[in-house]
């Protein structure tokens, strides 16, 4: 029941330089420059004011999205500058919910995993000043992450609801109410982010659920996706076909594409976001290499509806490796269009899984 | 009247600057992780984080002492991804959490490395309080590994059973050892398989004189699995009284148990603090619940990890168990 996708032609340049277009973009997160983390250490310890502290982020945000746009992506983000983990932001801005310190997500990287403590409430937009300063400094469109419901409720400590689906129903539906101010600020591109229905796989009809709550009333002129990371896929294809989003984001390059057979049958109707690059390997995949990746993704839907992506989220990777993952996709997306524009992609014979 | 003892099945979370201090050494990415070559600037910050996890515990007063598995970046998978016989490959989700270890390949002929031991030798000499080891039970160490060796799951399970005997065989003396198998509840063995448990499990349990306790969660037993675990040669079953408490309670009635017992009393995934009267209620429960069984030692425990909570309730819940564990003797 996925939405019609013609939504797609709206982040296509006027300059395009092929006639097949795969639309680049990035999944959200991008390394913090070293002194946007000096400044916030120096904020957490009051020795930065406020204001210093909010030009601090702009300055950041201003950064990373000039830098998505050199590297040539379709649709930018900031980087999720202002945001230190998925979860925690939210988490900070959501009523009912308290922290008690980090704990691992795994190796060295961890989350202040938040407490739900009392009935979650909307008491201020999360994300409406972010995307009104980064679409005013962008010249290119711009694509808002928002996590979940279904993963907010999930990676929580729940010592109110003691039922998962109650909490994740109340917490789409304030995700349905910034979605709401999203789009009034101008948003035409959001992206949900459940990495945590990789996990809990057969609680995809809660997910769908939440889904349904989260686009109620949202025009269909709006593109919405969906990114799903890290798990066995077959536990929840074909059921996110059913999902009322016009894209389906996956991570596939960090198994090297040993997964890309489960979304070959049934056919995959909604389009895909492909990840070409490796969120968690700080070595740089070559244009030839992401060509390779990016067709793929052609075992799977038609160029019409293919995005390319990275993995996840690029923010733990330094940061030149991180840029030049994303100039690479870039350059391998619109080699690949060209040899489409040339006929040098024969489509009816797909790449062999790797 | 049973005793009860405090434990927990240990992989403790890190204390805080610890935290920093390892990302800073070690780094963020896939190869960055403990691999058992480690220098001696992270091992220093290791030797000073598993002396405050043995303080956490004698602080708080448990019964059994363990070593905090906090090198364990792979989790359970750690004994397997520092063999040489293993490669590692991308990293892949730990059972339904969002955690995650490095796929372990098993290319070679699994070999014990001692590296456990050495953990818990570590320790030896730093607490009065006796000593509980913590190993994958062997179901699960095959579980979580991609074989490119063995060949079939049989000639796996009997080759990581080998090796966990291996390595049990090197601890250093030790009261209990908690073998954690969760994978026997989220992704139960076939027939032919659960066959093969008891020599799996006996295997490694025969390695040690400690008491062995084979400790499962995130819900109960597969029943043919359970019936097939009763013959094996073990001291306790540690169960899930968090999750599907039932299920857990018509296996031990149906098929009956040993006369020790370990249970998840307290939820190692939920930063709600259980009260020691929570816990002891818990128990009691369990103890009326099961009238064929009288219980000699009962162990209070968390039902599964505590590396999931923030370093300040992980301490409030090790404070629960062993408050609830000696409210029982002043009660006694």
């Amino acid at each position: 029941m996925s939405r019609p996708a013609d939504n797609r032609a709206q982040f296509r340049p006027d300059d395009h330089p092929n006639d097949h277009f795969l639309l680049t973009t990035v999944v959200g997160s991008y390394p913090k420059p070293k002194w946007l983390d000096r400044a916030r250490e120096l904020d957490e310890s009051g020795d930065l004011d406020d204001a210093a502290w909010a030009e601090a982020q702009d300055d950041a945000a201003r950064l990373i999205t000039g830098e998505h746009e050199r590297a040539g992506l379709d649709t930018v983000v900031d980087g999720e500058m202002r945001r230190e983990e998925m979860t925690e932001f939210f988490a900070a801005r959501i009523g009912g919910y308290e922290f008690n310190g980090p704990v691992k997500v795994w190796g060295h990287n961890y989350f202040d995993k938040p407490s739900v403590v009392d009935e979650v409430s909307y008491e201020e937009p999360w994300l409406v000043d972010e995307f009104a300063f980064t679409s005013d400094v962008a010249t290119r469109p711009v694509k808002v992450p928002i996590t979940g419901p279904y993963t907010l409720a999930s990676w929580s400590f729940d010592e109110v609801y003691g039922d998962e689906a109650a909490l994740a129903r109340d917490l789409a539906d304030l995700v349905n109410e910034e979605v709401e101010a999203l789009v009034d600020a101008g948003a035409r591109y959001v992206q949900i982010d459940e990495p945590a229905l990789a996990t809990t796989p057969d609680d995809h009809a809660l997910v769908g659920e939440c889904l349904d709550r989260i686009v109620a009333g949202i025009s269909e002129d709006v593109r919405v996706g969906l990114h799903v990371c890290y798990g066995d896929y077959s536990r929840i294809y074909p059921e996110v076909l059913e999902f009322p989003v016009d894209e389906v984001d996956l991570e596939l390059c960090n198994g090297d594409y040993e997964q890309v057979d489960v979304f070959e049958s049934p056919e995959f109707t909604t389009d895909l976001a492909l990840g070409v690059v490796d969120a968690h390997d700080a070595g740089v995949e070559s244009v030839e290499q992401i060509e390779q990746n990016i067709r793929q993704g052609l075992r799977v839907v038609p160029p019409e509806r293919l995005t390319v992506s990275p993995d996840c989220g690029l923010k733990l990777l330094p940061r030149e490796a991180a840029y030049q993952k994303t100039a690479n996709l870039v350059t391998a997306a619109r080699n690949v269009e060209a040899d489409l524009d040339a006929g040098r992609i024969d489509l009816d014979t797909p790449v062999p899984i790797p | 009247m049973s005793e009860r003892v405090a434990t927990t099945p240990g992989l403790y979370p890190l204390p805080d600057r610890a935290k920093e201090d390892l990302a800073d050494l070690k780094g963020h990415q896939k190869g960055d992780l403990i691999d058992g070559s480690e220098g001696p600037a992270i091992t220093d910050v290791y030797d000073r984080a598993r002396a405050e996890a043995v303080a956490d515990q004698d602080d708080a007063g448990l019964d059994r002492i363990v070593e905090g598995q906090l090198r364990w970046d792979d989790l359970l998978a750690h004994p397997l991804t520092v063999s040489d016989a293993v490669e590692t490959g991308g990293i892949v989700r730990y059972y339904d959490n969002n955690n995650f270890y490095r796929d372990p390949q098993i290319v070679n002929d699994l070999q014990p490395t001692g590296d456990v031991a050495a953990e818990l030798e570590a320790v030896r000499g730093s607490t009065e309080g006796p000593l509980q080891a913590v190993l994958p039970g062997p179901y699960a160490l095959a579980d979580l590994a991609t074989d490119e060796h063995y060949g079939d799951e049989a000639e796996l399970l009997a080759g990581v059973a080998e090796f966990l005997a291996g390595e049990a065989e090197q601890l250093p003396p030790h009261e209990t050892l908690f073998l954690l198998d969760p994978s026997l509840v989220t992704s139960p063995p076939d027939d032919d398989i659960a066959e093969r448990l008891p020599a799996a499990v006996d295997r490694v349990a025969g390695a040690t004189d400690a008491d062995v306790v084979l400790h499962s969660y995130w819900g109960a037993h597969d029943e043919t699995a359970y019936a097939h675990l009763m013959d094996a040669d073990i001291d306790a079953f540690g169960v899930d009284l968090i999750h599907e408490r039932e299920d857990t309670l018509y296996n031990l009635t149906e098929y009956g148990t040993h006369d020790d017992v370990a249970l998840g009393v307290v939820d190692g995934q939920n930063t709600r603090v259980e009260t020691p009267e929570t816990v002891r209620e818990r128990a009691d429960w369990f103890e009326e619940r099961v009238p064929s069984q009288a219980f000699d030692t009962v162990y209070l425990a968390a039902n599964t990890e505590l590396f999931y909570l923030p370093v300040a309730p992980y301490r409030e819940k090790l404070s629960a168990l062993a408050a609830a564990a000696d409210e029982e003797e002043v009660a006694a």
